[in-house]
């Protein structure tokens, strides 16, 4: 163990800024990667539905 | 290979691929909780603190990792992309196009720690020497991999013209590799060389272990959105509205297949 007390692990020996910074970017990137995909999928989902009913009432039609 | 039992050809097909993708995708991602819990314990409570950089050193446990991840799925990407195009096969080139965003992210992140870094090692956010400008070059070429495809609305016409792109680009990946070796450069060495570990055995492990959860991360984020372009690119295929039909979808067809009678 390399640290005696919290103050002492967020300052990271004077690093602090770089060493946190660095992996709350790449937090912040992976996670709003994830949200955007799940945003997407929501998209698609209420999206889909409607547009398949229209084509298939047209299809539909054409039938008749 | 006609003596196997397992088909592999089978899952070339996206209606086969599909609900597997979807069986691996919770695999993958517990995998990538646990090692990313793991190697994020190893990088701060067990790796020791480095007798020149101090513990700025910690940022090399996500830069390594995500930079490595930006070349392996450049070179992904483009073996996809090639596949789908010399044999058209279109799950190949989704594949190409769903590793991209995930690329991208990895190599901007190898960038951004790469800078944070420089600032207390080199005492400069950034510099253009090889290893960064090919590096920021690679991020240019995910982009413009991207770019290209969404501006082309023939989906496999699309495909190609990423498929040319991305197999071009390729050639920056060794650049980028060698480029600590080519070019009198401020960038350190390699950081693996076959003949030796320079760093110590906990910090080399904290790395690896990363390295791993990053690759789970990139296998489940890019499964998940390779079903996403399957289900946006063959929505009105009978397949997929069979076997996965969206909310509503069941009584939409009921009711339509009632009409029909």
């Amino acid at each position: 163990m390399h640290w005696n007390s919290l103050s002492e692990f967020i300052n990271m020996g004077g690093y602090g800024t770089y060493v946190w910074g660095s992996y709350l970017v790449t937090f912040v990137l992976l996670t709003a990667e994830v949200i955007a995909l799940q945003a997407r999928k929501r998209k698609l989902k209420r999206s889909a539905p409607r547009e398949r009913l229209e084509t298939r009432n047209s299809k539909f039609e054409t039938v008749l | 290979m006609s003596k196997s039992k397992i088909h592999w050809y089978k899952y070339a097909a996206p209606v086969n691929f599909y609900p597997l993708a979807g069986k691996m995708i919770p695999f993958f991602t517990a995998l990538t909780i646990i090692l990313f819990a793991i190697g994020l314990y190893m990088s701060f409570f067990v790796a020791p603190v480095d007798f020149q950089q101090g513990h700025s050193y910690r940022i090399i446990f996500i830069h390594v990792p995500a930079a490595w991840m930006g070349m392996f799925l450049y070179v992904l990407m483009a073996i996809y992309a090639g596949i789908g195009w010399a044999f058209n096969a279109r799950l190949a080139s989704m594949m190409a196009t769903a590793i991209a965003p995930t690329g991208a992210i990895f190599t901007f992140i190898s960038l951004v720690t790469g800078s944070l870094w420089g600032k207390p090692a080199w005492g400069v956010f950034w510099v253009w020497d090889a290893r960064m400008t090919s590096t920021l070059i690679l991020m240019f070429l995910y982009i413009g991999f991207i770019s290209l495809q969404s501006s082309i609305d023939d989906t496999r016409r699309a495909d190609r013209a990423g498929a040319v792109l991305a197999l071009v680009g390729v050639i920056n990946v060794p650049i980028i590799y060698f480029s600590v070796q080519w070019w009198n450069t401020l960038h350190q060495g390699a950081t693996l060389t076959a003949r030796s570990f320079k760093m110590a055995p906990s910090m080399l492990s904290a790395m690896f272990v990363l390295m791993g959860a990053c690759w789970m991360y990139s296998i489940a984020i890019v499964l998940a959105r390779v079903r996403l372009i399957i289900k946006e690119r063959e929505r009105e295929a009978p397949w997929l509205v069979e076997t996965h039909p969206f909310e509503g979808e069941i009584g939409i067809r009921k009711s339509v297949s009632e009409g029909a009678q």
